[in-house]
């Protein structure tokens, strides 16, 4: 079940991505919706991560391309935000929680200047969404799990884009921050703003997302979420991987085979 | 002290220039370090440090004499290399980045010490003082070295100034930085092309041996007092200033001692220092805070006990002496008697011939820490389904670190019980 749309988010056109030689993604082909909330899921090692990075250029593509609101991502920078898993990054980095959201406001401050008052004040109003404003002098360090989620999420709100990837936001985080967070993709989704999430739980899948990216190194499923949380598709995704494709896969790392590399 | 004073002065304008060299030399390695350090590169600038001495020793061979450019230009190019070479190894072969950077340390160096010691063999009668680079001397730079090295430093501390938002971000989160656009490879470049003039400016006052020292120790000195990284920063760069200082006067009285080392003890010193003092990060205030936490506990439990004692024989204001007191509970008799003494202090015990007894407001704390205990264990049986026989244990240990304001809230959350699990009271005043 693999539903393409007109006048797409994202366009991913046959990509395959390679580690060390070996592929990890084959042939991704698909197409997001505008406004949608958007959930990737799949089991670990599935390639989640590395499929949010590939569309926003972090990883080299072997093979095929991406194109965001029908443009090279490198054209639309501005417009995509991107909240890394929050365990990528040393929370005891000498920061407080308002240099950190300050951070969202540095591509449109560009090279060498500093923040103005105004982006101060973005920042600070991100922080309100985010319920965090009473922490804004506080250490880094001193957050806890949820805290640091919505300190980034409150930084790529401070970035004013069109399309968010989150990379499991809902890891590690605290009951009311699940919600805290879900309520505030959905009031972006209404105001046209593209939000693809990587998520881990299929019960709360159901409920959060209404388009669905089944993946596990290649693409099982995309569509509406009513027509790919089922139960022959999950199968499909979680029933291990395809053994052959690993072989593959794994003898090509042996060999270091470079036949699909772009030159 | 004369010789201090004459330094203090300086008169002489060689020991004026020398000293401010110095300074600035440190300092600017500080900062360009802290950057370093927070990007957890510490042993890639040991390696650049070390691997300068060919291109220096090149330098020489090329111009003949102590050209301090080609000197600088020697220096930045193997300095370069090296660290080309280990981002080449540790990206396309199994060595991981470690093992390539012991390789090339050692390589680069091993080759610049050939290389110096073809020259000191050479006859050239220009090399005299060649081997300053090893372990510097700071007193050996001549106003033309300290032009040209001081100038290096100022502008690396401006650049550095004028790229701090795009550092702090590469340093923070890099991939954060390419979606945003900006042009991360440059900054990385620009970053280690600043590292490398760092340390070729300081070869002549501190030596490429330790170097690395001046670049990582003050940021991480620093990094004790402060959780602000601007602040950081400044404090690294009057810790690098303050050691480069040092160095230069020890520099000037005793000649015939290599400055590098002298600097590295100053530095390490205000290390260690920040390591054991610091407040909050340093290890004695920590080790006083958690001895305070000890005797606020070994408090507590006391007034919890004489309350226990004082419930059962319903006089609570009843006098005991120790042996009543460790006949409940074996508590050891030194650490008991100060803890005694301490209540006494506060107010909470009254002492009359050896015995002891609850003042009003000892008995209300006492009160307190016995409710909280209890309620604690109603919480765990009721919340968690642990067995009461098993939440004692769990219950000693956080009646102590309770606030009020959680205090208040396990009240209501709980409906204000009357007994324990055990079917003890629960005291409420």
């Amino acid at each position: 079940m693999i539903q393409q749309v007109e006048d797409p988010a994202v366009e991913v056109h046959d990509l395959t991505v390679t580690y060390h030689k070996k592929p990890v993604l084959w042939d991704i082909d698909l197409t997001l919706p505008r406004g949608a909330i958007i959930g990737i899921i799949g089991p670990n090692g599935a390639g989640k991560s590395t499929l949010i990075k590939s569309m926003m250029n972090l990883i080299p593509h072997s093979s095929g391309y991406v194109r965001i609101f029908d443009s090279n991502i490198d054209e639309v920078r501005p417009q995509v935000s991107y909240v890394p898993q929050k365990e990528s990054v040393d929370w005891d980095f000498p920061a407080s929680v308002m240099d950190v959201v300050l951070m969202g406001r540095y591509a449109r401050l560009g090279l060498f200047k500093r923040p103005r008052k105004a982006d101060r004040e973005v920042a600070l109003d991100c922080l309100k969404k985010v319920g965090m404003e009473a922490y804004k002098s506080r250490q880094i360090a001193q957050l806890s799990g949820g805290q640091q989620q919505r300190v980034f999420l409150a930084r790529a709100l401070a970035q004013e884009a069109e399309i968010y990837f989150m990379d499991e936001p809902f890891a590690g985080v605290d009951a009311a921050t699940e919600k805290a967070i879900i309520g505030l993709l959905r009031e972006m989704s209404e105001k046209g703003k593209t939000v693809v999430v990587i998520h881990h739980d299929i019960q709360s899948a159901l409920e959060y997302f209404n388009w669905i990216v089944l993946l596990n190194m290649r693409l099982v499923a995309s569509g509406p979420t009513q027509e790919t949380l089922i139960p022959s598709l999950l199968e499909e995704t979680y029933g291990g991987k395809l053994t052959l494709l690993a072989e593959v896969g794994n003898l090509m790392h042996k060999k270091e085979f470079t036949g699909r590399d772009k030159r | 002290m004369g010789q201090l004073w004459e330094f203090l002065s300086f008169a002489e304008p060689n020991i004026r220039y020398v000293t401010f060299g110095s300074i600035l030399l440190c300092s600017s390695a500080a900062v360009v370090g802290s950057f370093i350090f927070l990007k957890k590169k510490a042993l890639v600038g040991d390696a650049v440090a070390h691997s300068v001495l060919p291109g220096v020793c090149l330098g020489f061979i090329l111009a003949g004499n102590k050209n301090p450019i080609l000197l600088i230009a020697g220096a930045f190019v193997t300095g370069w290399l090296s660290l080309v070479t280990i981002d080449y190894i540790s990206a396309r072969s199994k060595i991981k980045e470690d093992t390539a950077i012991g390789l090339i340390l050692s390589v680069f160096f091993g080759i610049g010490i050939l290389l110096l010691t073809y020259i000191q063999h050479s006859g050239n009668a220009a090399q005299s003082g060649l081997d300053h680079f090893l372990f510097g001397k700071a007193a050996a730079m001549v106003s033309d070295d300290v032009n040209i090295f001081g100038g290096m430093a100022f502008v690396l501390i401006i650049a550095v100034a004028l790229l701090f938002k795009e550092f702090t971000l590469i340093s923070f989160d890099v991939d954060f930085a390419k979606t945003i656009g900006f042009p991360v490879k440059g900054l990385e470049l620009v970053l280690t092309t600043l590292t490398v003039f760092a340390i070729v400016a300081g070869i002549q006052a501190i030596g490429v041996v330790l170097m690395a020292a001046i670049l990582i120790t003050p940021a991480a000195a620093a990094r004790f007092w402060t959780n602000n990284l601007r602040k950081m920063i400044f404090l690294a760069a009057a810790f690098g200033g303050f050691s480069g200082l040092a160095g230069a006067y020890i520099s000037y009285i005793a000649p015939a001692m290599p400055t590098g080392p002298w600097i590295v003890m100053v530095i390490s010193v205000i290390a260690f220092f920040s390591f054991f003092f610091a407040p909050q990060k340093g290890i004695v205030m920590k080790l006083i805070s958690r001895r305070a936490m000890a005797h606020q506990i070994q408090e507590e439990n006391v007034l919890k006990l004489l309350f226990q004692l004082g419930q059962e024989d319903k006089n609570y204001f009843q006098q005991r002496s120790v042996g009543d007191i460790q006949a409940r509970r074996p508590f050891n008799t030194k650490l008991l008697l100060s803890a005694l003494e301490r209540l006494k202090k506060q107010g909470f015990l009254e002492k009359g011939d050896d015995r002891w007894q609850f003042t009003q407001a000892g008995q209300k704390k006492g009160a307190r820490m016995v409710k909280l205990h209890r309620l604690w264990e109603v919480y765990l049986t009721r919340y968690l389904r642990i067995a009461p026989d098993h939440v004692h244990e769990d219950a000693e240990t956080i009646e102590h670190i309770i606030t009020p304001d959680l205090e208040a809230k396990l009240e209501k959350l709980l409906e204000y019980p009357v007994k324990d699990p055990h079917e003890s009271d629960i005291p409420y005043l």
